[in-house]
């Protein structure tokens, strides 16, 4: 079933907050919900279908439904980590191409900041978990996971740290104009490289930050965003795919984006040389660099070339970027940077971007997100997006 | 380097079907299940090939020689210690720790089997520069 042309975003909301103290989880989706249901000049009565992922708390739709008094006909709590929220709107598509909601609710809610929940530590989980024990006593955290990858493409293609850096740069550029930005002081690539190694090759620079907060997105049927006063943003295409070590045959050269990024142009019917603007999910500076090139950006093992001096830098650089400041300088709600990426890529398409980076004619756009582990197993999804 | 200590997680009956595995570890022995059906190695071990879906498997000892896929020091770790994707002589890439000496590692560098004592569980397979 093709999606394109399925459902539109009517509604985006993010959290204002980075540090949620006096706030809970269920709090911080419910917050999320309103703005977004606002935003679209929807009411929570209008609401027939809900969206969450592993960090809405308790049972997930059954603990957020229940919370927030929703009465839904579909809900859906796939989670394939921080990227589980683009996923989300394609699912939200195809729920409302087969008749099984109309307006479609997505929220994300997360305090990692307060509980103090760090990138350097691994993470306990279920030994029966198939790959816990063979795993876990290694010391496997989010840093070096992704610093392998880094580590690989740096090897294989000769990337290099400064041209990682270039990413950094640019998102401190975007987030010079977001007040809300954790991190709002403009960087150089230096800055980056000086910065102390947490993992071999990745700087503290090359990690995106730790933050509270959440998001929101509503989805609905197009008959029904043409009734509504917010300029619309149609979903062309998507993608989703899963990769993990095959067996053993680890590849950190590339990712699932290869496959998601492939489904969803194919399915929009456009090439990269015709998106706008692009958010690519930025847990760490690697990871955008490998998106650019599995998304096909550019050729594989050409991402460090591709990024450097600026190419990302908004209003003006080749491929316009995270215009918030993303996930390495502006919030990282519960570790999960999907939510965030839709966002910005609405304000975009509908003009309502900070004019210091607004891209001019933003009519298509791209959103992509990796979640989990890059070098172990992970997610990928990727969204196409247009003003009509 | 200090050393690090491995922390094993459950304990080697929270899976059923990998008591041979363990076993062979308490014996600082590395076991890699091969395919009967496929003639392919793989890992993680599992009670089902991923290359071919057959339940037709063997635990064959490892050579215990490998080759760096890729690697990251942590230099702030307490102690620091190094977490790498070692290239089996059997096939599979496996997660592990590289002991000794970080500041010479490169990818592409032969490294040998060692074990380490784990806390809760057998000792385990990590790797070491020849």
């Amino acid at each position: 079933m093709s999606l394109d042309g399925a459902a539109c975003i009517a509604g985006v909301w993010e959290h204002p907050t980075r540090k949620a103290t006096d706030l809970s989880v269920a709090q911080l989706h419910a917050e999320c919900a309103a703005g977004a249901l606002a935003d679209a000049g929807l009411t929570r009565a209008d609401v027939d279908g809900y969206f969450c992922a592993g960090d809405a708390p308790g049972m997930g739709p059954l603990s957020m439904v229940d919370y927030l008094n929703l009465r839904v006909r579909h809900v859906d709590a796939t989670d394939i980590g921080g990227t589980s929220y683009i996923a989300h709107v394609a699912h939200a598509a195809e729920a409302i191409a087969a008749g099984r909601c109309n307006v479609a609710l997505i929220t994300l809610g997360g305090r990692t900041r307060s509980e103090g929940v760090s990138g350097k530590v691994p993470r306990p989980g279920n030994p029966t978990q198939p790959d816990l024990q063979f795993e876990f006593p290694y010391a496997p955290t989010t840093v070096n996971m992704y610093a392998m990858c880094a580590a690989r493409h740096m090897h294989e293609f000769g990337t290099t740290s400064e041209q990682l850096a270039w990413i950094k740069v640019a998102a401190s550029h975007h987030a010079q104009h977001n007040p809300r930005a954790m991190l709002r002081d403009v960087v150089t690539v230096q800055d980056v490289l000086a910065s102390p190694i947490v993992a071999t090759p990745l700087h503290r620079l090359d990690c995106c930050v730790i933050s509270d907060g959440g998001g929101a997105l509503v989805v609905v049927r197009p008959e029904i965003a043409t009734s509504l006063s917010r300029p619309r943003v149609v979903l062309r295409g998507a993608g989703e795919a899963v990769k993990g070590q095959m067996g053993g045959d680890v590849d950190l050269t590339y990712s699932a984006g290869r496959w998601s990024g492939a489904a969803a142009f194919e399915m929009a019917g456009v090439t990269p040389a015709d998106i706008r603007y692009a958010s690519i999910y930025d847990s760490f500076t690697i990871t955008v660099l490998m998106q650019i090139e599995d998304l096909g950006f550019c050729e594989k093992g050409q991402g460090g070339r591709f990024v450097s001096d600026g190419a990302l830098i908004a209003p003006h650089g080749r491929l316009p970027w995270n215009t918030d400041g993303g996930g390495l300088c502006n919030n990282h709600p519960g570790n999960r940077g999907g939510i965030t990426k839709v966002i910005e890529a609405v304000r975009q398409l509908r003009g309502e971007a900070h004019p210091a980076v607004q891209v001019q004619d933003c009519h298509l756009a791209l959103v992509h997100g990796t979640g989990g582990q890059l070098a172990s197993r992970h997610g990928a999804a990727t969204l196409i997006l247009e003003r009509v | 380097m200090s050393k690090r200590r491995l922390v094993f997680p459950g304990s080697t009956g929270s899976n059923p079907g990998l008591s041979t595995f363990w076993a062979a570890c308490e014996e600082r022995r590395l076991l890699v299940p091969h395919c009967r059906a496929c003639g392919r190695a793989h890992w993680y071990p599992r009670a089902v090939c991923p290359h071919c879906a057959s339940h037709e498997l063997d635990w064959r000892e490892a050579k215990g020689e490998g080759v760096i896929y890729s690697f990251s020091a942590v230099p702030r770790g307490e102690p620091p210690y190094v977490i790498a994707y070692v290239t089996l002589a059997e096939g599979p890439t496996m997660l592990t720790n590289i002991v000794g000496d970080a500041a010479t590692l490169r990818i592409g560098q032969t490294v040998r089997l060692r074990f380490v004592d784990s806390d809760g569980g057998p000792p385990l397979p990590v790797f070491a520069p020849r």
